[in-house]
């Protein structure tokens, strides 16, 4: 199950910081799909929030199609937002631990790193639309 | 309870057009000898929300919501709370609870004396529930009401009102002198008592912040009068800060209004209320979105600017 916290000073509204929430949980895959969410209250009386907030939230994430709420039971995570088995993350994460150190070796620091990573998926997306 | 799981589960839909406000007011006005406490007040809540009232001191914030309460008559103009006028019928008052500032308790009771006493004065009373909400704040029950920290005071309090199972909770000051760690433990259980059962509130604080994330609606009296009466989440959406140049301000003021205006040397900080004229694509200016506080503060100081949308129909 996961749990919520609050950024107070990040002037994201309030549901969006815990659709936000619920989507990494789902890119990481600490949430899986027939994973419960907590009821809504349950998360205010833990984050002292309006109910309606965690209620706006949910339905945003209903729309997407992420969750679903059963009558009587809860809300449950439909999709799982993590492409690819879990062996394929294995492999390509190792791919890219090593195209990290090759990196690191010849002098390239992490913003370096994050901008051409940044600038090859656009390229690569842009190729994809052409 | 079934009612409020289904609420839960359909994803709570506050302001349904066809039900009637949880509180309208009328050209509510209330004078007490020779000053106006109240003057004019005309304002619409929709059901399920969580209210914030707030004001300077002096501003009306008790006196309206004594009047909600049905504790107190008007002078002139009207009050409705579901439909139902307030007056001295049993059965609109029944709807509705009352948590004075004070809080008052009897000391000499222990907490389930407490309880007793609140069943024997409140037709729809719930035991059960103030029984289950006492035992997950682990405030026991034969202790002395006057033995309890100021946090379980309010604790108790508030259980008394949530477990008269009112449509309409009013509540004035309700965190007043209370330290960090009870205003928050205080706001988390009221909120899931909100979140079970639906009701509506209305809380005054002169502390905005320890309202924002908790009030879906906001109400701001000044001197006597409704300034702001609004969702939060469109007030806020409705608003920006603009940081630029000193001298093009004149020039954004006669376009939009501008609530809030600092400025320093070369700079201007100013609080407006967006519109057409709000220089999004200008990169001399500096455009953020604005706190609840910040909004508060620099309507406050602005006593003249208002924002009350959608004037109530129904006159009385």
């Amino acid at each position: 199950m996961i749990k919520f916290r609050l950024d107070p000073g990040s002037g994201v509204a309030t549901y969006l910081q815990l659709v936000h929430q619920v989507k990494h949980a789902l890119r990481l895959g600490e949430l899986m799909p027939g994973d419960q969410l907590p009821t809504i209250k349950e998360v205010v009386g833990d984050l002292a929030i309006n109910p309606n907030t965690v209620a706006k939230a949910y339905r945003e994430l209903e729309r997407e199609g992420l969750v679903a709420g059963r009558p009587g039971q809860g809300t449950f995570v439909q999709l799982s937002l993590r492409g690819g088995s879990t062996a394929d993350h294995a492999r390509f994460r190792r791919d890219l631990a090593q195209w990290v150190r090759a990196c690191r070796a010849a002098g390239l620091g992490q913003g370096d790193m994050e901008a051409l990573f940044a600038s090859v998926l656009a390229d690569s997306s842009q190729q994809e639309i052409a | 309870m079934k009612a409020a799981r289904a609420q839960e589960m359909s994803g709570r839909d506050p302001g349904e057009p066809h039900s009637p406000a949880a509180l309208e007011a009328v050209r509510l006005t209330k004078r007490y000898r020779g000053t106006w406490a109240l003057r004019d007040c005309t304002l619409s809540v929709p059901a399920g929300r969580v209210v914030a009232l707030v004001g300077p001191n002096g501003a009306g914030k008790s006196t309206l919501l004594h009047l909600v309460a049905g504790l107190i008559a008007p002078t002139r103009g009207g009050i409705r709370i579901f439909g139902e006028p307030v007056g001295q019928r049993a059965a609109a008052l029944a709807r509705v609870a009352f948590l004075a500032q004070d809080k008052p308790l009897y000391g000499g009771f222990t907490v389930a004396e407490t309880l007793r006493f609140g069943r024997h004065l409140n037709p729809g009373w719930d035991d059960a529930l103030a029984r289950q909400r006492l035992a997950e704040l682990d405030i026991p029950l034969n202790r002395k009401v006057g033995k309890l920290s100021g946090g379980q005071r309010a604790q108790l309090a508030l259980t008394l009102a949530v477990a008269k199972r009112p449509d309409l909770l009013v509540m004035d000051e309700p965190l007043a002198n209370l330290d960090p760690v009870a205003r928050h433990d205080v706001m988390r259980s009221l909120m899931a008592a909100v979140a079970e059962t639906g009701m509506t509130v209305v809380m005054s604080s002169h502390v905005v912040s320890d309202l924002t994330d908790a009030c879906d609606w906001l109400v701001v009296l000044n001197g006597g009068h409704v300034q702001i009466s609004g969702e939060v989440d469109e007030l806020l959406a409705a608003h920006r800060m603009l940081t630029g140049p000193a001298e093009l301000a004149d020039g954004i003021a006669a376009r939009i209004p501008v609530i809030g205006d600092s400025r320093s040397g070369r700079q201007a900080v100013l609080l407006a209320r967006t519109g057409p004229g709000t220089p999004s694509h200008d990169p001399r200016w500096r455009v953020s979105g604005v706190s609840l506080e910040e909004l508060v503060l620099a309507y406050l100081r602005h006593p003249d600017a208002t924002v009350l949308p959608r004037p109530a129909l129904t006159a009385t």
